[in-house]
């Protein structure tokens, strides 16, 4: 694990020098805020029941379907068509310590974009001379559950991401990869929900299972400000799974 | 202090891919301090044997040490043990020298002032100085490039190092300068150098191992080789006279002398004789004593032509596929006549 900052540094001026991470990063802003402004927009033409904050953290799906697959396509495919990879596992470092640092590297640049996010209640409190307004923009528990929410759900797509990236050369194929790996995690889950069970007997427990994997329920939960143990059990195990296979196919398949 | 635990010793090491044997029960050793050659054509298994000596392959059966631990059972330990430059020479193209190879020294566990002092001193050594060392490695030469690939693999002062294909693409200057290398580097650590450029590795090389179709054809020093693949002496005799009389008197001198090659130089009436002997034995003297005397032809220069690399490495190859054709045509012949 000595290594571990090293590494860290190193990764962290990949994304910085990727053109990417900007592509990624100048598409999620314009997207976000687009989506920000029309939410303001619906306030301003009727009651809304929730804070913008809810409406908006409630199209995180959006985002992570692209910048997820474009922050996390080129970590490990990459360096394994290039050949770099191999370099990096004759020195003295577990491939552990690659494909972690390869993951906090990627996801505190999600992390980082979601924080230029408060730039827009930010900006819109300013401009703004109602006290009222300014309390809905800034609504704690609606703000912090969204932004809890992101960074959980953010380690099990980004884990996610990196796997695919780890199964293959392209790029082109990692990123397509954790596109549909991502629409089965989030919208696949919601499909689940179609299937008919019983609502008792043997089958009682798929049927919980199925619900345990919504994603927009914990979302809800959330941004309700409600901080289930449940979820995090499911987002933390995910990520620990893939992040396995991950480090597994960095040390077989280098 | 030289060490008598050998620095790499395999033991019939196998690496199978699917059905193909890219590495065929092989055996071998280098000493400390060796400079080592590692000889093939192209798919004998070079680089396979490479990637398992540094622990980025298993071998499918038989076992690896490197300076006396096990490659399968400590491979972290081994990482600390070997500086490897791979074949291609992968580097990150966005990265400066110096950056790339402070990183490099960082994760090889070099400290701060130690890092400082070795990145001098291999850049120095590896001729990267002068306003290289700030260009990004995308925008260096493939020389330049081969230069950075080998600086990385001595940075840590690793007891092992081995460079498979490191002068590929190099011109003769680069090549000469990479000799030049070689030779500073030489009883600092054990070096193996992986290599189809055979002048190259007969200059730098103590000894060869060369491989073909997986195994391990031949191992020793040059002479050690030439004994087995090329016995005898050549011997090259520059004269005037006629092709008989000449070859007539030489086999006077001793009987073992058989004519190879003859030809005429293109001005003058001087012929170019090449005689071969199976005895070890120094004739020249016989031959000059031969060639002596009133109305006899004239020597103008004798010479013994010693077996290259090349020559040794050409025979054992051939006699390689030769034998690998007759046991395929043999087993061949057996399952017919079983077939039958």
């Amino acid at each position: 694990m000595k290594n571990f900052i090293h590494f860290l540094r190193h990764e962290i001026r990949v994304i910085a020098f990727s053109p990417a991470s900007y592509v990624a990063g100048v598409l999620f802003l314009l997207l976000m805020g687009l989506i920000y402004w029309t939410i303001l927009k619906s306030f301003t033409l009727a009651p809304q029941e929730d804070t913008p904050a809810t409406q908006f953290f409630r199209v995180f799906w959006i985002p992570a379907f692209f910048v997820v697959p474009l922050l996390t396509m080129r970590s490990i495919a990459e360096e394994r068509r290039l050949g770099t990879l191999q370099n990096l596992l004759t020195t003295p470092t577990n491939p552990f310590v690659v494909v972690l640092a390869k993951f906090v590297a990627i996801y505190l640049f999600y992390l980082f974009l979601w924080a230029c996010t408060l730039a827009f209640p930010l900006l819109t409190a300013e401009m703004t001379s109602v006290d009222q307004a300014k309390i809905i923009l800034f609504d704690p528990a609606s703000l912090l559950g969204g932004f809890l929410f992101v960074a959980l759900s953010g380690t099990l797509f980004i884990s996610l991401g990196v796997f695919c990236s780890s199964l293959t050369r392209s790029q082109l194929v990692a990123g397509m990869l954790t596109f549909t790996g991502l629409f089965l995690l989030i919208a696949g889950s919601r499909l689940l929900l179609e299937v008919p069970l019983p609502e008792s007997g043997p089958l009682e427990t798929v049927s919980g299972l199925f619900q345990y994997l919504q994603t927009f329920e914990h979302l809800l939960d959330f941004s309700a400000g409600i901080i289930d143990s449940r979820p995090f059990v499911y987002y933390l195990s995910g990520t620990l799974l893939f992040f396995i296979f991950s480090v597994i196919l960095v040390e077989r398949k280098a | 202090m030289v060490s008598l635990v050998p620095s790499i010793r395999a033991v019939d090491l196998s690496k199978k891919f699917g059905p193909n044997r890219a590495v065929d029960r092989i055996s071998f050793e280098v000493g400390a301090g060796e400079v080592v050659g590692f000889l093939g054509p192209n798919g004998a298994g070079k680089s396979t044997t490479m990637r398992i000596l540094t622990g980025l392959l298993a071998a499918t059966s038989g076992e690896a040490w490197v300076a006396g631990r096990s490659v399968a059972r400590e491979p972290a330990e081994i990482r600390h043990l070997i500086g490897f430059m791979p074949e291609n020479n992968p580097l990150p193209e966005d990265m400066r020298v110096t950056e790339y190879l402070r990183f490099r020294a960082r994760i090889k566990g070099l400290n701060r002032s130690d890092r400082k002092r070795r990145i001098g001193e291999v850049l120095e050594l590896c001729d990267l100085k002068h306003g290289t060392e700030k260009k990004l490695i995308g925008n260096l030469s493939k020389g330049y490039r081969q230069r950075v690939g080998i600086a990385d693999a001595i940075l840590a002062e690793p007891p092992i190092v081995i460079l498979d294909e490191p002068t590929i693409g190099l011109d003769p200057h680069q090549i000469l300068g990479f000799r030049k290398m070689i030779e500073e580097l030489r009883g600092r650590m054990t070096l193996v150098i992986s290599s189809h450029i055979l002048p190259e590795v007969e200059k730098v090389c103590d000894r060869s191992v060369i491989l073909n179709r997986g195994q391990v054809v031949a191992a020793g020093t040059r002479s050690e080789l030439r004994d087995i693949f090329s016995p005898g002496q050549t011997y090259e005799i520059r004269v005037d006279g006629s092709l008989s009389e000449v070859e007539k008197l030489v086999k006077s001198a001793d009987n073992s002398l058989v004519l190879q090659d003859s030809y005429r130089e293109p001005e003058g009436s001087t012929r170019r004789i090449t005689f071969s002997s199976p005895s070890n034995t120094n004739l020249v003297p016989r031959i000059i004593e031969s060639l002596t005397g009133p109305d006899l032809p004239t020597i103008h220069e004798i010479r013994i032509r010693r077996a290259s690399l090349e020559d040794i490495f050409l025979a054992a190859t051939k006699r390689t596929w030769k034998d690998s054709f007759e046991v395929d045509s043999g087993s061949a012949q057996i399952a017919n006549k079983d077939l039958g």
